[in-house]
């Protein structure tokens, strides 16, 4: 068996860019010549006699196109804050916790597309960039993360601060390069750049040695990026797209599996198009959702653990998955083996790794997304002028049965107190479809995926892969500041605000006025949800005293104060009737963070719920409560004896 | 459980060797044996990876290691169509009543005896590693007192290079 980087149908090697960023669009197209509105602020090419490698790697992130760094300086990387600090053209925003720097530009990313920048000292200041990298690598996001070491001389010996950040990173990143020559720096930055945007995205981290960065050096940028080991398949061939139109047409039961990459690849209007044209059946993960229009008919929701009935039962019952950028994680599959079993799959995806890692492929097609959906679309086109035709109508009105007969919903709480749910979705329906919703992970971070509609593609943001708890306050300040125009919500739990919440501090300082709801039960609701269906509801350290059940006569600690000692608007909502009114008037306050603590309902659970390590079929929309396929339900389901119903279509 | 054999080009770069066995643990892949060694071009090194595997995995494996920035190329040695050799270094107990015996068996495996001391010798012996196993085998009896060997290295047969498509492009 012979395993090559590039097949015949090599796209990319033409198209190699030089480094400028334009993460997220196809790497076929040229690189924007443009990060920031405006020319390069400097001939790159003008080769420069004498200057630091300090200065050396300043102009590289001015070349390549940087506008924002995320940061905090130490000693190693101390050299490089200082040109930094004249640079006209870089903006670093001084972060609390590296942490917050890494999550920042993913966050930052993520909200525009293009390369997301962090940077840090050594030892303990590059491994608080551990997480966000981690995350990064998990849910493929352009990221360079440039870190100072100690001096060469110096490696190895277990110096002050010192941390094998390169060693440590490699199983976390797409790439990485310790730097120890000064003369390397423009071409690795290139190369970093070149790579964390290209094919599949991913973080690289650079980390440069002290020395190097103190070095007397000559400033040259590559002409081109020469990497012989790295050629992402983008044009995808012709004939995989051929077989994948002919088992499309001789489906009836198919469904568009749509996942992250669609959105990386920059692909909705070319999904568009494709739902348009066949009207088949498409779920959105959790890394999807926007890709495809919640308002779009053909639209069944989230798939997966906590998915819609509808989503999760098209694609056990489905004869075909079309996959798109998806890559059947454990949490969209369930048991593995009793998933979609009766389907043929297709599946395109830019990494070539991911086709038949999980699931027998019986069509594989590698390349950009973006460029597979509107070869499919074309393909489809031509077979269906020549007289082919789609015969999906049963299915149609089946999975449609199903999205009608069991909505997404939830009961208000008995006690008068606010559902989480309502909340999420009120800031939803309040802030719009133009706004930015970041969560952290957990129960609030799957309400925020079910309750708020979305239409546009990287209006949501979170940890998919990795799971990060702290993600969102960071990851919404970075999204922020890529789209300063847009309103961007953090929609977060009161354990994951407690990780990364200090970088309010830099929100304030650096007028970056996020909005920040605490979807506060008091609790590690997640983990609670579990303690209460599988471990006999003993809440075995999941209670954090930070709301209305602290038994200390005081929340700890008071979300207000702390948001106010941050100089941020705090606010507390404690009724379902002052919801409204208080989302409103964060969404009236525009000139500096808002955190709203909101005192939910501790015992709401995430339903629908496929439990770990079962099949999919197993499917419950409410405790104990499975869907009946042969039944129709005129909405009753998630009614309780004294709460009024409510279901979100 | 199948053993493949894989050759695997790589820039001859710091932390290559790292990068790919890393790899191998993370994923949970077996390793055999890995070599790794000069190429007829200074600035590509060859690594050899005996890997135990079913076949899916095995894709898996390659798909894996082609991710890997400093990997060029990866092609799969079919042991029928290729040359497979192990070194080995093995220090037997020999006195001057045992030393013939050995010196035959020796002989018959076409090794060397590259030191002898009063009661020992040191047998330098090529080949596949059914052979060096057998060559073990016999001399096993005298008494091993030491023992080196070398991971798998290979090489297909024919005139082609496997180095042709990832030089030229590189």
């Amino acid at each position: 068996m012979t395993a090559q980087h590039s097949s015949a149908a090599d796209g990319g090697t033409a198209e190699r860019s030089t480094g400028q960023v334009s993460a997220g669009q196809s790497p076929t197209t040229a690189p924007a010549p443009e990060q920031r509105p405006g020319a390069l602020p400097l001939d790159p090419k003008l080769p420069v006699a004498v200057l630091t490698g300090a200065q050396s790697l300043i102009r590289s992130l001015e070349a390549v196109g940087v506008d924002t760094v995320f940061g905090l300086p130490g000693g190693a990387i101390l050299p490089a804050y200082d040109p930094l600090m004249d640079s006209p053209h870089l903006r670093h925003i001084l972060v609390r916790h590296e942490q917050g720097a890494g999550h920042a530009a993913q966050g930052y990313a993520v909200a525009t597309g293009k390369v997301g920048v962090c940077m840090a000292t050594s030892g303990p200041g590059a491994t608080n960039l551990v997480t966000p990298i981690a995350d990064a690598n998990m849910d493929s996001v352009p990221m360079v993360a440039i870190t100072g070491q100690v001096g060469a001389s110096a490696i190895g010996t277990d110096a002050f601060q010192e941390a094998d950040i390169s060693g440590i990173t490699v199983p976390i990143t797409k790439h990485n390069y310790l730097v120890t020559d000064a003369a390397e720096i423009p071409r690795v930055i290139a190369e970093a750049f070149h790579i964390a945007a290209t094919g599949r995205p991913g973080p690289v981290l650079v980390d440069v040695a002290k020395s190097a960065l103190q070095a007397t050096t000559s400033f040259e940028w590559p002409e081109k990026v020469d990497l012989p080991g790295y050629r992402p398949t983008v044009r995808p061939h012709g004939k995989q797209v051929k077989e994948a139109a002919k088992l499309i047409l001789a489906s009836r039961r198919p469904v568009l599996y749509v996942g992250g990459g669609m959105i990386k690849a920059d692909a909705s209007p070319e999904l568009l198009a494709l739902a348009d044209l066949t009207g088949i059946p498409a779920v959105t993960t959790l890394m999807a959702r926007g890709a495809l229009p919640d308002s779009h008919p053909v639209n069944l929701g989230m798939p997966g653990m906590h998915g819609t009935v509808a989503a999760v039962t098209a694609l056990q019952k489905a004869d075909l998955l079309i996959t798109l950028g998806a890559r059947f994680d454990d949490r969209v599959t369930g048991l593995l083996s009793s998933f979609a079993p009766d389907a043929k799959v297709i599946h395109a995806d830019i990494d070539p790794a991911e086709i038949g890692k999980n699931r027998v492929v019986d069509v594989p097609i590698v390349g950009d997304a973006k460029l597979i959906t509107g070869e499919l679309v074309r393909a489809l086109e031509a077979e269906l002028a020549d007289g082919a035709a789609l015969d999906i109508a049963d299915w149609q009105a089946q999975t449609n049965g199903w999205k009608r007969t069991y909505p997404l919903g939830y009961a208000d709480a008995e006690d008068g107190t606010v559902a989480p749910q309502h909340v999420i979705s009120r800031i939803g329906a309040i802030a719009g479809p133009d706004a930015l919703y970041v969560a952290g992970v957990g129960q609030h971070q799957m309400w925020a995926a079910q309750f708020v509609q979305y239409e546009k593609p990287r209006t949501w943001l979170n940890s998919g892969g990795l799971g990060t708890m702290g993600y969102a306050v960071p990851a919404a300040m970075g999204a922020k500041v890529g789209r300063p125009d847009a309103v961007v919500w953090a929609i977060d739990g009161d354990g994951c605000f407690q990780m990364t919440n200090q970088e309010l501090a830099t929100c304030t300082l650096n007028d970056i006025p996020v909005k920040v709801a605490i979807i506060n039960n008091s609790s590690l609701g997640m983990v609670r949800q579990w303690q209460t269906l599988f471990y006999s509801e003993r809440y075995s350290n999941t209670d954090l005293h930070s709301g209305d059940h602290s038994g200390r006569g005081m929340a700890i600690p008071d979300f207000v104060k702390l948001a106010e000692a941050y100089g941020c608007v705090g606010l507390r909502c404690e009724r379902p009737e002052d919801v409204d009114a208080t989302i409103e008037k964060a969404m009236a306050i525009n000139d500096v963070p808002v955190v709203v603590d909101f005192r939910v309902h501790r015992d709401a659970m995430v339903w629908p719920m496929v439990a770990a390590g079962v099949s999919n079929d197993a499917i419950q929309y409410a405790r104990g409560m499975s869907p009946d396929w042969d039944r129709d339900v005129d909405g009753d389901l998630y009614s309780n004896d004294s709460g009024t119903e409510k279901v979100i279509s | 459980m199948s053993q493949h054999t894989l050759s695997v080009l790589v820039e001859d770069k710091p932390g290559v060797l790292m990068r790919v066995s890393s790899l191998f643990a993370r994923r949970g892949f077996n390793i055999q044996s890995l070599t790794v060694g000069p190429t007829e071009r200074p600035d590509i090194s060859r690594m050899t990876v005996v890997v135990d595997v079913e076949k899916q995995p095995l894709e898996q494996v390659t798909k894996q290691l082609n991710k890997l920035v400093n990997v060029l190329k990866i092609v799969e040695l079919d042991s029928v169509a290729s040359v497979e050799r192990e070194l080995m270094l093995v220090k037997v107990r020999a006195d001057a009543t045992t030393r013939g015996e050995v010196l035959d068996a020796v002989q018959l495996f076409r090794a060397h005896v590259v030191d002898v001391s009063v009661d020992a010798v040191t047998v330098e012996a090529t080949g596949s590693s059914e052979k060096l196993a057998a060559l073990l085998r016999i001399l096993e009896p005298f008494g091993i007192r030491e023992l080196v060997q070398s991971g798998t290295v290979a090489l297909a047969r024919g005139g082609r290079s496997i180095s042709d498509r990832a030089l030229r492009t590189a």
